[in-house]
């Protein structure tokens, strides 16, 4: 009886440790998270996530840079040939694959609007230049075509083509 | 080394100090009386210049602080007012900035002669891997304080190295915006880099403590490679050693001095003396010269390796090329340590250093054929000589005979 006393005394012992050792560590982590996650954009930052854009008074052949959420985007107005030339090209050249008719509105074709950083290291790539008739990053030599898709260098994925929509023929809404 | 203690208090008061708090004795075994071998030759004296550039650093940086502004909008203008108005700003500044490229100067030449006498080897090997993270905490630190000014290379620079975060797969973008504080380089990141940046140099000093805590233990290597056998084989640091780690500080200074009073900013870049624009980037970037052979194996990677895309395979590569620095005492296992006595050895060695200097060139080209190509046979050698080069050598090779002791050494035969 008395060693099992013991024996029992000794298990309630190690549970309390435990139990201790355990309420520690999850307050601990209860501390530290705030600490990190004060690190995260803060409601400054996030309050600037949609803007209105009209893209009326850009001519066929060209483009601008607009500022969303800090980040610059591109807004071109393709030329006929431009759009032509990336519809034709078959998926299986591409090493991210996707269509010219995903990259764009359905009516907006001639619209290509996208994340103007590189997606290797996230500069901004030069237009109307590189070997796709699209874009070229001087940075590391991506080599981006009309649609904004990577055909050739570091960059492993397509410009992104940031959440948008047309609220009327010529006003944009991105975010 | 330092079992017996030469010290015996003077005095009364140095007895009560001894016995409470030891720091006469602690100087006097290790800055004083530290048996030191007696063959170590000049390149043996970078570890004290860097604890002088560390110093220097310390100093001019808790100073420029001071007039310094860490906002987007002012943080370009308080540079320029610190190098034109505040007094003497424009010399403790050049300081600053050119102390940051003497401080890897002599961070690399300290490395390399690591490398070469195998300083890295058994009992040093703890040695060697808090120099590594010495080395690496420094990189992070120069990385961030080239920010502060706020120049267009300053951005583009943080823009490019940040997007390093967004490779990691599922995770990376939440992790870099928890590096950045937003979508994209910024306010929240200029302030953030500022604050990491004044705390890391003392970071960085405390384990300076350590690596020099750990020397202490085996004492130094020397040229030889051959350990200290008996007490002839060694002088006193001091004043051996201080007066001739001194003199070296002097003539390192010299360098040191022309490029803060004649050419200040030949170091940096032109285009950071453009205010950062979010919506301009430099046709070139190029970091600052002593992480350029890192930038060049991370672009080296430009082609997918199985499923691993081309940007994860390059972050992984200069991530490797850095982590393979800690693994050396287990990659070259040759009994002997210093090249001196290693006839295969040297000639890998040289080329290694040529093809360090070639990856510090290619890093500051265009990303254009020949260099891409260049690129990756000289990252193909970096990778080659510790993995493939070094363990091989330390089997096939048959080193030259050594000198029994560093005194046969240092004074021939006839005295032996």
């Amino acid at each position: 009886m008395a060693t099992q006393a013991e024996h029992s005394s000794t298990n309630r012992r190690d549970f309390l440790f435990v139990a201790t050792g355990a309420v520690g560590a999850v307050g601990a982590a209860a501390v530290v998270w705030p600490l990190i996650n004060q690190l995260n954009p803060d409601a400054s930052t996030l309050a600037l996530a949609s803007i209105e854009f009209d893209v009326g008074a850009i001519p066929e052949g060209q483009s601008v840079t607009i500022t969303w959420r800090g980040l610059p985007v591109f807004v071109r107005h393709r030329t006929g040939a431009e759009i032509e030339e990336a519809k034709a090209v078959p998926l299986s050249e591409l090493k991210d694959p996707e269509t010219d008719e995903a990259r764009t509105k359905e009516g907006h074709e001639e619209w290509l609007i996208m994340i103007a950083n590189c997606t290797h290291l996230g500069c901004i790539p030069v237009g109307e230049s590189g070997d796709f008739d699209g874009w070229f990053c001087p940075c590391h030599g991506s080599h981006y075509d009309s649609a904004g898709r990577i055909r050739r260098g570091p960059a492993p994925k397509n410009l992104v083509v940031p959440p948008y929509e047309f609220v009327s023929d010529t006003l944009v809404q991105i975010g | 080394m330092s079992e017996h203690s030469s010290y015996t208090p003077g005095n009364a008061v140095e007895k009560w100090l001894d016995d409470r708090l030891p720091v006469v004795r602690f100087a006097k075994e290790h800055l004083m009386d530290f048996p030191t071998p007696k063959n170590l030759n000049y390149w043996w004296t970078f570890g004290a210049i860097l604890v002088m550039c560390l110093g220097v650093q310390i100093v001019t940086g808790v100073i420029l602080a001071m007039h310094y502004t860490p906002n987007v909008g002012l943080a370009f203008d308080s540079v320029e007012h610190i190098r034109r108005d505040v007094n003497g700003g424009r010399i403790i500044q050049a300081v600053h900035a050119v102390g940051a490229s003497m401080f890897f100067v002599a961070l690399y030449i300290h490395m390399f002669r690591g490398l070469f006498y195998g300083s890295y080897k058994a009992p040093r090997e703890i040695i060697w891997i808090l120099g590594v993270l010495i080395f690496i905490l420094t990189v992070a630190t120069a990385f961030m304080g080239y920010i502060l000014p706020w120049g267009q290379m300053s951005f583009w620079g943080a823009t490019v190295i940040s997007n390093i975060f967004s490779a990691i797969p599922v995770v990376g973008e939440n992790i870099k915006q928890l590096v950045l504080g937003g979508f994209a380089v910024g306010n929240p990141t200029l302030n953030r880099f500022f604050s990491l940046h004044y705390l890391l140099p003392f970071v960085i000093a405390a384990i300076v403590g350590l690596h020099i805590w750990a020397l202490h233990v085996p004492g130094n290597n020397n040229p030889i490679g051959v350990e200290v056998k008996e007490s002839r084989d060694t002088v006193p640091f001091h004043p051996y050693y201080t007066m001739k780690d001194l003199f070296a500080m002097v003539v390192f200074m010299i360098p040191f001095a022309w490029f803060v009073f004649f050419a200040p900013d030949i170091l940096g870049h032109p285009d950071n003396y453009i205010m950062a624009n979010s919506q301009v980037t430099p046709a070139h970037i190029v970091p600052e010269w002593y992480l350029l052979p890192f930038y060049t194996i991370l672009r080296a990677i430009d082609f997918n390796v199985l499923f691993i895309d081309s940007k994860l395979g390059g972050v992984i590569a200069m991530g490797g090329a850095l982590v393979m620095l800690l693994i050396v005492p287990w990659l070259d296992t040759s009994k002997v340590r210093s090249g001196s006595f290693r006839p295969l050895f040297k000639w890998f060695y040289w080329l290694f250093v040529i093809n360090f200097v070639a990856l510090t060139y290619l890093g500051a080209q265009p990303a254009e054929a020949p260099y891409t190509h260049l690129a990756k046979l000289c990252t193909a050698y970096y990778f080659l000589y510790f993995l493939v080069i070094l363990p091989v050598l330390s089997r096939i090779e048959t080193p030259k005979p050594l000198p029994t002791s560093i005194s046969e050494s240092v004074l021939g035969k006839a005295h032996a």
